[in-house]
């Protein structure tokens, strides 16, 4: 069961997102993650979605993604050069006075605080899914008042490109 | 000129040469019936159920090799469809369903028949649309059609709010479509085609494996030809029946759980199999780990990428679309100096006579009761193999299988994929309204025939001369067989009590009625019946209550463990 990583470019059209999402409970598949924005193309969305699968199962749903009519392009990320970031946004509490210690955590993840209140910190922070993980557990779990993540977004390296 | 969306809808569908839309009215789809009603192009068939517009526009087109298409209402006159829509879809068959919808301001308010039909409907189409703006409605439906018919074909739904199909717009049809995110492939990979001929022509066992996509795609003549020319053993799956003459010597029969012992053996026992627009389904190749543990190559050619190594791995995927695929074949084994060792290739013949010898469909012919394989072979033989059989769903679909020879392609019209009783009448209707002339006989039972015995109003109506053959054992058969081998023959509600008097119920609607309980009648019964030409006739032969159907491929089990009778 290896966790794979599919981009896909899709018509901009109501529907097209519960076509992929029906698609992966129909056929039983997993997903971790989906997110999905329009692009610079304003008839095209742009969707990553992180699944898990044995070798066969990811194959059928590379072919079935492909097989949706209002999906233009898809391409398994995982199986080339990508980046891959996603963006978190954690509400800890500071009523406790341990602020100085969340914001040198902050920092050492290269995170930033984009806001403040009376007794809380809201830190954004980007990175792979490894290490938003990591930030979370560095902070003392008591402190967390409230997590959002946006799930991965993916991108192919160099020259590998996504064209409709 | 300025045209309201219903009139749009209809000039569109004359644009696509439809002469036949099945149907029922209602609330959102009046201003389309009104349309209908000031034209004389396009036919509307009259259904009594939305269920039957369905499968009998899936009948049609079939039979035909047209899309058919259906129009129902919103609300419960789509709900009523989808059976008939996820029929079409298993078996990918080219159809448009236009369906009414409450007016675009009302959609999410939970008006009055409104069901959110895109979603509905979305796992069993290949496509749909909802057209919010007149202007969208031609394009929309013009995509339909073309999505429908081409690749790998499919149910396509459009979805017309009632406010759309009143507004006006200027009517243009587009000529042509391109898709950027739909192209289907055509033609196969030559280098992958010269392996193909390559692994063909080393085969000492081989096999061909031909299924409904020879049939879709018109490759009948390309399929016999690439068979003939090789002089390979060929199985036509139940999809696939009459792709390949049945009374042929090469054909040994149909695959799968109550296919031939010879198939059934060949396919497991070949060394290469060369499968073409089938796909390996659960009824044909049974437990896939048995299948796989023999070792042979697989070609597998089919226009659906996701079709290939689905559930079997393959060795040489071929897509392209079945017929230009065969014609590339032809053109290279033509072209070849090669010939597959006839040698070789007559001691694997040997082997198949030996399985074939096993008479496996052999049945009681001196019985005193009806036996129903008696029936469909009399049938066969009355009709001399040439009338357009449909069937339901049950042991009277396969008897009708295994018994009735089809030579030719789109003469055998049942639901494989999706197996659901109660399409045989409308499919019979669809058949007929296509094919005035033609003998369409339907083969049912008398449990799957209620599902929607209703359309006998409708044969009455539009006055089609079906002739139905209805297997009578008071059992919803198949169930009660399932019972009989795997329950302990604890016949759970599989007994069908309080049957109505099918000769008086086919009177009542009009229709000629009658009753067959003698093996020596059935003969002469069958030849009355094909006498009425012009009437619809309903012979209910009450046939053996605990005849089951043989080979049988246990569920779970491979395809060399059959049961046999």
């Amino acid at each position: 069961m290896m966790r794979h990583i599919f981009s896909l470019l899709m018509e901009n059209e109501s529907g097209a997102l519960s076509r992929v999402a029906g698609l992966f409970s129909a056929r039983g598949y997993n997903i971790e993650s989906l997110s999905v924005a329009p692009t610079e193309d304003a008839t095209l969305s742009r969707m990553t979605i992180v699944t898990t699968g044995s070798a066969d199962v990811i194959e059928q749903i590379l072919k079935q993604l492909d097989k949706l009519i209002d999906v233009v392009r898809v391409v398994n990320l995982t199986e080339g050069v990508h980046i891959e970031r996603e963006l978190m946004m954690v509400k800890v509490s500071t009523s406790e006075g341990d602020a100085d210690e969340i914001m040198r955590l902050t920092d050492i993840f290269r995170g930033k605080i984009i806001d403040v209140s009376d007794d809380t910190y809201t830190i954004e922070l980007t990175g792979d899914g490894a290490k938003l993980d990591a930030f979370l557990q560095a902070l003392d779990r008591n402190l967390i008042v409230e997590t959002v993540r946006t799930g991965a977004s993916g991108i192919g390296r160099g020259s590998r490109i996504l064209n409709p | 000129m300025e045209l309201t969306g219903a009139e749009i809808a209809i000039r569109c569908l004359r644009e696509e040469g439809v002469e036949h839309v099945f149907g029922y009215p209602g609330g959102a789809v009046l201003d389309i019936y009104d349309a209908i009603f000031r034209q004389d192009k396009v036919r509307h068939v009259l259904v009594r159920h939305e269920q039957a517009a369905a499968h009998a526009a899936d009948g049609y087109a079939r039979a035909t090799g047209k899309v058919g298409v259906c129009l129902v209402t919103s609300g419960p006159g789509v709900t009523n469809a989808v059976t008939g829509i996820a029929t079409a879809y298993m078996d990918s068959i080219p159809m448009v369903i236009l369906s009414g919808q409450v007016p675009v301001p009302a959609i999410g308010q939970d008006a009055f028949q409104e069901v959110d039909t895109v979603g509905i409907t979305r796992p069993c189409v290949k496509h749909n649309i909802l057209v919010k703006d007149v202007n969208d409605l031609a394009p929309a439906i013009k995509k339909a059609f073309h999505i429908a018919s081409t690749g790998r074909p499919g149910p396509v739904l459009v979805d017309i709010p009632k406010d759309v199909s009143q507004k006006k717009t200027e009517f243009s049809y587009p000529s042509g479509i391109q898709l950027r995110s739909y192209q289907p492939a055509t033609k196969a990979e030559p280098d992958m085609l010269r392996q193909v001929v390559q692994v063909i022509m080393s085969a000492r066992r081989p096999m061909i494996y031909s299924g409904g996509g020879v049939i879709l795609s018109n490759a009948s003549e390309e399929l016999t030809r690439f068979a003939k020319l090789l002089h390979f053993p060929v199985t036509n799956t139940l999809m696939g029946l009459g792709a390949f003459p049945a009374t042929d010597s090469q054909f040994v029969g149909m695959p799968g759980m109550h296919g031939t012992y010879e198939a059934n053996m060949a396919m497991q026992n070949c060394d290469v199999l060369i499968g073409i627009g089938a796909r390996f389904d659960d009824r044909v190749i049974g437990n896939p780990a048995h299948f796989f543990d023999a070792s042979r190559k697989i070609i597998h050619i089919d226009i659906d990428p996701t079709s290939i190594s689905k559930r079997v791995p393959v060795d040489l995927p071929v897509v392209g679309h079945v017929k230009d695929v065969l014609k590339q074949l032809l053109s290279l084994l033509d072209a070849s100096r090669e010939k597959p060792d006839p040698g070789v290739l007559q001691d694997w013949w040997n082997q198949i006579e030996l399985w074939r010898s096993r008479d496996c469909l052999k049945f009681d012919r001196a019985a005193e009761v009806i036996k129903p394989q008696l029936v469909v072979d009399t049938l066969y033989q009355v009709t001399s193999g040439d009338a357009i059989v449909t069937s339901d769903v049950g042991q009277h679909q396969m008897w009708a299988a295994q018994f009735y020879k089809f030579d030719r392609p789109r003469r055998w019209i049942n639901s494989g994929g999706l197996g659901t009783m109660g399409v045989g009448l409308p499919y019979a209707m669809g058949v007929q309204t296509a094919f005035p002339d033609e003998t369409v006989v339907c083969i049912t039972g008398e449990a799957s025939i209620q599902m929607c015995i209703q359309e006998l109003s409708t044969c009455r109506q539009y006055r089609l001369p079906i002739k139905i053959v209805n297997l009578n054992n008071r059992y919803m058969g198949m169930v009660r067989q399932w019972q009989e081998f795997f329950y302990g023959n604890r016949y759970a509600e599989s007994y069908v009590d309080a049957l109505p008097d099918f000769v008086k119920l086919a009177e009542s609607y009009g229709h000629v009625g009658m009753r067959i309980d003698k093996p020596s009648d059935v003969e002469g019964a069958l030849k009355e019946a094909f006498k009425l030409k012009d009437r619809l006739v309903f012979m209910d032969f009450i046939t053996d209550q605990t005849e089951n159907v043989y080979p049988m491929v246990p569920s779970g089990k491979g395809m060399s463990e059959m049961i046999l009778v």
